[in-house]
């Protein structure tokens, strides 16, 4: 068995991961030990720090600026060259001149959450009372507690009314949150792929992740950075088995089918012999150079914990009465992670209490991860929402032009 | 199932009164003002786009992906979805108003449709193809085929109308579970109402479409 080659063979304790989390590249909101963090766990966390970019201007009514709430292991550089990775930002093909999210009409602004590791306070972040990383000290942060951190933000901006929250995934989850928490500072909502809710399913990847990375030995407790170590390995496997999630049984036939990578025959050895097990190895490796593993295990947590209906005594629809927010809520048709059961439930929530509401469902094989993919049926639906709200908010322009 | 099949089909452009079509208007009228209005079937979303400009407030629910595309590029809110399963999930009362227009054929439980638009609503406004039309019964009648008109072109083994009813059945179902007929017109192939002061035998012989006002009927 000597031609196996493990996920990734050498731990990156990179100095430039280090800087970005306490000294990120981008803006920074630093609240002092006066402005706590309010934390669902009863913990006001002070001092903290949110590092955002924001992209387009802010016009004079202050009424232009849409919030992305970014979705689990992604953050703030949504339409900029990532400063760890070189790659470009993550909704480059939504975020820019003339696209669905345009900066020449928008104000943009995406914060990593709180409990993150790309500049925002968060476990990997040093603790001011040790100097060394929070690790497992840093207290269990929730949605809700994301969202009322970027409302912190939102207020220091001097942004009454968001015109706009949107976000996919995890960053849908936000979108409600925002809604549900600050109805009167949404104008409109754009929950992408997401629930009302963490499904058992769901949590099961997800605790399945954790032990992955737990499992490793050289997490230590969650003290790696002071070991001088980084648990990779088990990092990895978390990221494989969470992007099968994002995936679909089709995506994957079309991109991998049973195809041998760079050979004819099977080696009869636990090598990497199908492209498809290639291509889990890679995301799985590039995944660790970029993302700190307590950060995965506390986001991860934050996710698991969400339910807006528990809130509300467990009547979904009591989380939006009397809402003016206007919704376009979207699902895509071979997501499993985020089936459209989850929005239909949402949307008859929604209807429930007379919100203003779309749906659609868009049809696309490429699973979960649809919302970050060039779907054109996606982006019309997108922009056309966004017009049409434009209008009622008196933004102009609203042309249905692209 | 063709939710979205409403006037015109080929053959026949459905008349318009000023911007808008002859029977949007009929339908607008039936609604008050101020009143809350769910368009089951909404197609592109004109009928609804005319109830907003009278200050009612409007949702539509639509199968096609095109429809809730052109909908909500026009800033209605409507939601992707399908009357026999989607009216269940509405709240009893939600509504002042459900319209069905044209798509009462096309559904797999008409009869559990119909308790559902007057459940949710307090009133419902409901459209259909008349099969006692005259066109209809000379073709089966004289032709001995299934009859296809200019506005229902399908062949029987392609049609999503699977639940023809004639205008007579329709009140009689009405009367059977208790719904009250508050309104009644009949329209011709252009959408343009028969004259008022005709009996009933020949609504059911000259009205393409039937359009009804119905509202929930007392305890029997």
């Amino acid at each position: 068995m000597s031609n196996v080659r493990p996920i990734t063979s050498q731990p990156i304790p990179s100095d430039d991961r280090a800087q970005e989390v306490d000294h990120p590249s981008s803006l920074v909101a630093k609240f002092g030990l006066d402005q706590p963090l309010k934390l669902d766990c009863g913990v006001d966390l002070a001092p903290f720090q949110i590092a955002y970019q924001t992209y387009g201007e802010l016009n004079a009514d202050r009424s232009n600026a849409i919030l992305i709430c970014h979705a689990l292991t992604l953050d703030q550089h949504v339409a900029n060259v990532h400063p760890m990775t070189g790659k470009p930002g993550w909704w480059e093909n939504m975020v820019g001149h003339g696209l669905p999210l345009d900066i020449d009409r928008y104000f943009i602004i995406c914060a990593n959450v709180i409990g993150g590791c790309m500049g925002s306070t968060g476990p990997a972040s040093t603790n001011p009372a040790t100097g060394k990383p929070w690790g497992l000290d840093f207290p269990v942060v929730t949605i809700p507690d994301m969202v009322r951190a970027q409302a912190m933000l939102i207020d220091r901006l001097g942004i009454d009314t968001l015109f706009c929250v949107v976000g996919g995934s995890m960053g849908g989850m936000q979108v409600l949150q925002w809604t549900a928490a600050y109805p009167e500072r949404v104008f409109c909502a754009l929950p992408i792929a997401c629930a009302t809710r963490h499904s058992a399913q769901n949590i099961a990847f997800h605790e399945l992740g954790r032990q992955a990375v737990m499992a490793d030995p050289n997490w230590h407790q969650g003290r790696y950075a002071e070991n001088g170590t980084l648990p990779h390995r088990g990092l990895a496997v978390a990221r494989m088995a969470a992007h099968i999630t994002y995936l679909s049984d089709a995506a994957l036939h079309r991109k991998f089918g049973r195809r041998m990578q760079d050979r004819e025959l099977p080696t009869f050895s636990f090598d990497a012999d199908f492209q498809v097990e290639s291509y889990l190895r890679y995301q799985g490796s590039s995944f660790v150079e970029r993302f700190d593993a307590n950060s995965y295990l506390y986001l991860t947590r934050a996710m698991d914990y969400f339910d807006i209906a528990a809130d509300h005594n467990d009547v979904l629809a009591k989380a939006f009465t009397g809402i003016k927010t206007r919704f376009c809520v979207v699902s895509f048709t071979s997501d499993w992670l985020f089936p459209t059961s989850e929005s239909r439930a949402l949307v008859h929530a929604l209807n429930a209490s007379s919100a203003r509401v779309s749906f659609a469902e868009i049809e696309t094989d490429k699973g979960h991860d649809a919302f970050l993919l060039d779907v054109p049926e996606f982006f019309e639906i997108f922009r056309a929402f966004l017009q049409a709200a434009g209008k009622a908010r008196g933004l102009g322009n609203g042309d249905g032009q692209s | 199932m063709s939710m979205q099949q409403t006037l015109p089909l080929p053959g026949v452009t459905p008349e318009r009164t000023g911007a808008h079509r002859t029977d949007h208007l009929l339908v607008a009228d039936m609604v008050s003002p101020g009143s809350r209005v769910l368009d089951v079937g909404c197609g592109d979303g004109e009928l609804l786009q005319l109830l907003e400009s009278r200050g009612i407030d409007g949702r539509g629910i639509e199968l096609s992906r095109e429809g809730v595309n052109g909908c909500v590029a026009k800033g209605l809110a409507v939601v992707q979805g399908d009357a026999d399963t989607d009216l269940v999930n509405y709240p009893d009362d939600a509504f002042d108003y459900v319209i069905l227009s044209q798509t009462l054929q096309a559904t797999r439980q008409p009869r559990v449709v119909l308790e559902n638009l007057l459940r949710i609503g307090q009133r419902a406004i409901v459209s259909f193809p008349n099969f006692g039309f005259w066109k209809m019964r000379l073709q089966l009648l004289v032709g001995g085929h299934m009859p296809r008109t200019e506005n229902l072109p399908a062949t029987w083994y392609d049609t999503a109308n699977i639940h023809f009813c004639t205008i007579k059945d329709f009140v009689q179902l009405c009367d059977e579970i208790n719904v009250k007929m508050e309104r009644a017109v009949a329209l011709d192939l252009y959408g343009r109402p028969v004259p008022l002061n005709l009996p009933w035998w020949v609504w059911n012989m000259f009205g393409e479409q039937g359009v009804f006002l119905l509202s929930r009927g007392g305890v029997k």
